[in-house]
């Protein structure tokens, strides 16, 4: 779907359900599940319908995630930090997390 | 990095959004000597068009085209004209006496502001084709952002579908970039031609002119163009192909990526909720502040600058920054000494001219905004337009009675992807004008905070007693 | 259906008000084979029924007026067979439950203060018992095992429940467009005369006409009910509501500021301002419902709050509902009160009938007549 175009920059190592990923400096949450060709990131609490980022302007709050545990976070206006740990969100967000 | 307890409790001029709008309105009034925070939810500023001027890893500065890189300057200057700028700062609530609530790293603020002006520009219109909500496809827009900010660029079975110049921009970097799109399916209706044309001397003088035809000829020159005037979606778990069809028959392409797209709209979230009156612009098909000549809205002391007042593009947005910060300067220091607005209006004007041509020519045709059947209009709350539509048949005559009865609009986008679908659907299916149906009634947060973010806020002893009995 | 009213429109009963109360009397007066128009307003109307917290709700009620107790716990016991009645016709579900509800407390003050209420109101003459109990922090956190230390204990009752107010709204529009029954959106009722044995009700698009009126507008009622002969003296207040994005259930119970819908969000509320302004928001309410919810609810700390909104409720003077029928202008009735929700049922299925027969049931209804405010004046 997408390459980079600089392959090279320093890379952080991020980890998407417990698998590493490597992003870049620079990447939002969002934009580095798209790099490293992630299809979806989120399944609907209505239907169970699988979601990707659909705007990554903040707008769609389709690619919602969790992050470092916790819930319903806009990847695509965090940006990625070493060891980050990015959860797909299945239906309904858990309370307490 | 400026923290929520770093702020002041008040400014003088409190600037929400980064793009071009605010960054211009935030230079001026913060040389102007007025105490000026800008806040913005993006990691950098620079906004949709300007997305990561300050970041881009994209170096070859023909990919992104110079346009892109005039936003350099509007950065350096608001970066130095003492302006407290605030990225990763989301304005969640800003009421009629400006008390603007704003969240920075999970902590959240009230703050009071003498001025506001509202910069947070456009979105991309909804373009609810059946499928849209299938992983792997996008808009156009974010393709782009991804394309400026992290220098990810499309490749292998792409295909881009819809009207306006983002989509040919958004082609022609790709393909400088060394990007692959296998098809542009342009959604542009024939006739719109007809309205358009009249409009064409204008906009021959505009500076767009010139630029949209090189635009177009570099794109064709490379992609195939279908005109179509039905695009689907289709894929279980993702976009798998994209079926498209015109008066010449069907056809169908495999993707991976579909990237849709039919034109920006002011993205009204904020002012709605503060109280600002809206009317629709039936050239533009959206809603739009109603402002005075200063972009003052019906709100004393609320401004909206930029393309929330109305879409004219980046350069205009600028202009409009700074003759909403001009007034801004001269109602909170009489005395500061600002630039002369006339020259500001005369490029302004420039700017705007062959906005008409651009408008009527890319219009989006019913079938595209107003959609039947199982398509979904709310991807939030998976509402179809057949039930919006049936709906508004037994009698439900507008977006907030249909909100109470469907949900549309009460998921986390607070109907930003299908506020215009539901006016719209209404409006059709009533023979009414969407001005007499109106729009959501929008009320804060218009992001999301935390439960813990609203508690930590300040209570006064009457509004505790209003809650403990 | 929603078309342009024609001069001289005629049906057997014009209810006057299109939110919960003036619904759910017309869908009674259709079951009763009456021909009905529902006159509303627009889309920007000042609607409780879009802004309430969906509790059907029995503790608490009655405190100065014994008989509304009573009348309330029939509505609570109507309810299921109500809700049964409208899955059959939309086949649509409303998602009423009646689990039991808390009053939770977060100090011992205020704990006292809840025993008190409790028993001011079980010593008034002539209460049904309804079996509300105050039950420690244990006995609570048995029962709702995700309260916070801070909950200190608090009041259960077994009849309290609640209800999909939106989906229930919906509901019975539904089954009223099903039914035939004609539903005027913006038709504002400017006034009602009464000529030749009939009324005539003009509106901003138009008269209409019917045998029978019942006011079921809302605080509006104040202005409507004179120009039949009535009175319906109201005091409206503002009330704001924070809700949550979709969650997995938590909550079994509700609690009378806090509950968890069928479609996962979480409602929280229960804030009163003398502001009749309903576009207007104070921040700091929301906080302190926020503020109490997390100390209730600790585990909702980082839940994301969706939307807030203000509504303006309905609520009589004293609190109580009023239904009275004229005797200046016989066929013309007031059906008002602030618990929309909660007496639905009764509404539907007990207002409804004694309209279609022309005369209120004065052995059920005779305490909530507003005759009660002028006794009141004159002791």
């Amino acid at each position: 779907m997408f390459k980079r175009l600089a392959e090279k920059g320093p890379a952080i190592a991020i980890t998407v359900d417990g698998k590493t990923v490597n992003a870049h400096a620079g990447d939002t949450v969002a934009a580095a599940l798209l790099a490293a060709g992630i299809d979806h990131c989120r399944t609907t609490p209505v239907t169970g319908a699988p979601r990707a980022p659909y705007c990554l302007m903040g707008v769609c709050f389709d690619c919602l995630v969790t992050v470092d545990g916790v819930g319903s976070r806009q990847g695509c206006l965090i940006p990625v930090r070493e060891g980050m740990k990015v959860e797909t969100q299945l239906g309904r967000r858990e309370a307490g997390r | 990095m400026t923290a929520a307890a770093d702020l002041a409790s008040s400014y003088e001029l409190v600037v929400i959004g980064g793009g071009p709008a605010g960054l211009a309105a935030a230079s001026l009034a913060a040389r102007a000597g007025v105490s000026t925070a800008l806040f913005d939810e993006n990691p950098g500023v620079g906004g949709q068009i300007y997305r990561a001027i300050t970041s881009t890893p994209v170096k070859d500065r023909a990919v992104l085209g110079e346009d892109y890189w005039d936003g350099a300057a509007l950065a350096d200057e608001a970066k130095a004209s003492g302006a407290l700028i605030v990225n990763g700062a989301t304005v969640w609530s800003l009421d009629r006496q400006r008390l603007v609530g704003v969240s920075i790293g999970g902590k959240a603020r009230v703050i009071e502001a003498g001025r506001v002006i509202i910069a947070t520009g456009s979105q991309e219109r909804p373009f609810p084709i059946p499928g849209w909500t299938l992983p792997g496809v996008m808009t156009v827009g974010a393709a782009q952002t991804v394309l400026k900010a992290q220098g990810l660029v499309v490749c292998e079975r792409t295909v881009l579908a819809g009207s306006g110049p983002l989509l040919w921009l958004l082609a022609a970097q790709t393909l400088r970039a060394g990007g692959k799109i296998d098809a542009i399916l342009d959604t542009t209706p024939r006739r719109n031609w007809l309205q358009a044309a009249v409009h064409l001397p204008d906009f021959a003088l505009s500076p767009y002119f010139a630029k949209g035809l090189a635009l177009l000829r570099e794109v064709r020159a490379r992609v195939p163009v279908h005109r179509v005037d039905r695009i689907e979606a289709v894929g279980a778990d993702r976009v798998r192909e994209v079926v498209f069809s015109s008066a010449g028959g069907t056809r169908r392409l495999p993707v991976d990526l579909l990237l849709l797209h039919q034109g920006v709209v002011p993205n009204v979230n904020l002012a709605n909720a503060a109280g600002v009156t809206h009317v629709w612009n039936d050239r533009q098909l959206c809603f739009v502040p109603v402002l005075d000549a200063d972009f003052g809205s019906s709100v004393p002391g609320i401004a909206v600058a930029g393309d929330g007042a109305g879409i004219a593009g980046g350069t205009a947005a600028a202009e409009r920054g700074r003759i909403a910060a001009i007034a801004a300067v001269r109602a909170l220091k009489p005395d500061a000494v600002v630039p002369d607005t006339q020259a500001i209006r005369q490029r302004l004007q420039r700017e705007e001219m062959g906005r008409a041509f651009l408008d009527w020519l890319n219009r989006p045709a019913d079938g595209f905004r107003m959609p039947e059947g199982e398509t979904i209009a709310c991807r939030c709350e998976e509402v179809t337009a057949q039930q919006v539509r049936e709906t508004a048949r037994m009698g439900c005559e507008g977006p907030n009675q249909m909100k109470a009865f469907l949900r549309c609009g009460m998921g986390p986008c607070q109907g930003r992807l299908c506020g215009l679908t539901v006016t719209e659907l209404i409006a059709e299916e009533r023979k009414a004008t969407p001005d007499e149906v109106g729009y959501y009634r929008l009320r804060p947060p218009v992001k999301p905070i935390t439960l813990a973010e609203l508690a930590s806020l300040p209570i006064s002893e009457a509004e505790r007693k209003a809650v403990e009995r | 259906m929603a078309a342009e009213t024609r001069d001289g429109d005629e049906f057997d009963v014009a209810v006057v008000g299109g939110g919960l109360v003036g619904v759910a009397t017309a869908w009674g007066l259709s079951r009763e084979g009456c021909r009905v128009v529902i006159l509303d307003e627009g889309d920007r109307a000042v609607r409780a029924s879009r802004g309430n917290f969906a509790l059907v709700w029995v503790q608490s009620k009655g405190l100065g007026l014994a008989p509304y107790a009573g009348w309330t716990i029939r509505s609570s016991n109507a309810w299921r067979g109500f809700s049964d009645l409208l899955k059959q016709e939309t086949g649509l579900d409303v998602a009423f439950q009646r689990p039991g509800g808390f009053h939770l407390c977060l100090s011992e003050k205020e704990l006292e203060a809840r025993a008190n209420v409790l028993k001011r109101l079980h010593n008034q003459p002539g209460i049904v018992d309804y079996k509300t109990e105050i039950l420690t922090h244990d006995q609570v956190k048995a029962m709702l095992p995700d309260i916070g230390p801070e909950v200190v204990g608090g009041s259960f009752c077994p009849l309290d429940g609640h209800v999909n107010s939106l989906r229930l709204f919906r509901t019975l529009h539904a089954a009223l467009n099903a039914r035939g029954v004609v539903y005027r959106p913006s038709h504002r009722v400017e006034s009602i005369t009464r000529e030749g044995g009939e009324f005539r009700l003009t509106t901003t698009r138009g008269e209409v006409r019917a045998a029978k009126v019942a006011l079921a507008a809302g605080n509006a009622n104040m202005r409507l009910a004179p120009m039949v002969g009535l009175d319906c003296p109201m005091k409206p207040e503002r009330g704001q509501i924070v809700v949550t994005e979709r969650l997995r259930p938590f909550l079994n119970h509700p609690v009378v500021t806090l509950r968890q819908t069928d479609e996962g969000t979480v409602m929280i509320g229960d804030s009163k301002e003398e502001s009749v302004d309903p576009t207007g928001l104070t921040i700091g309410v929301s906080a302190t419902e926020a503020e109490r919810a997390v100390r209730q609810f600790p585990l909702l700390a980082n839940v994301n709050v969706v939307r807030t909104w203000s509504a303006i409720r309905v609520m009589t003077q004293d609190g109580f509902p009023i239904y009275d029928e004229s005797q200046s202008h016989p066929g013309a009735f007031t059906v008002c009160c602030h618990s929309g929700v909660t007496l639905a049922a009764n509404h539907a299925l007990t207002i409804a009938p004694m309209i279609a027969r022309g005369a209120l049931d004065a052995s059920l209804v005779a305490p909530f007549s507003a005759r009660r405010f002028h006794v009141q004046a004159a002791g």
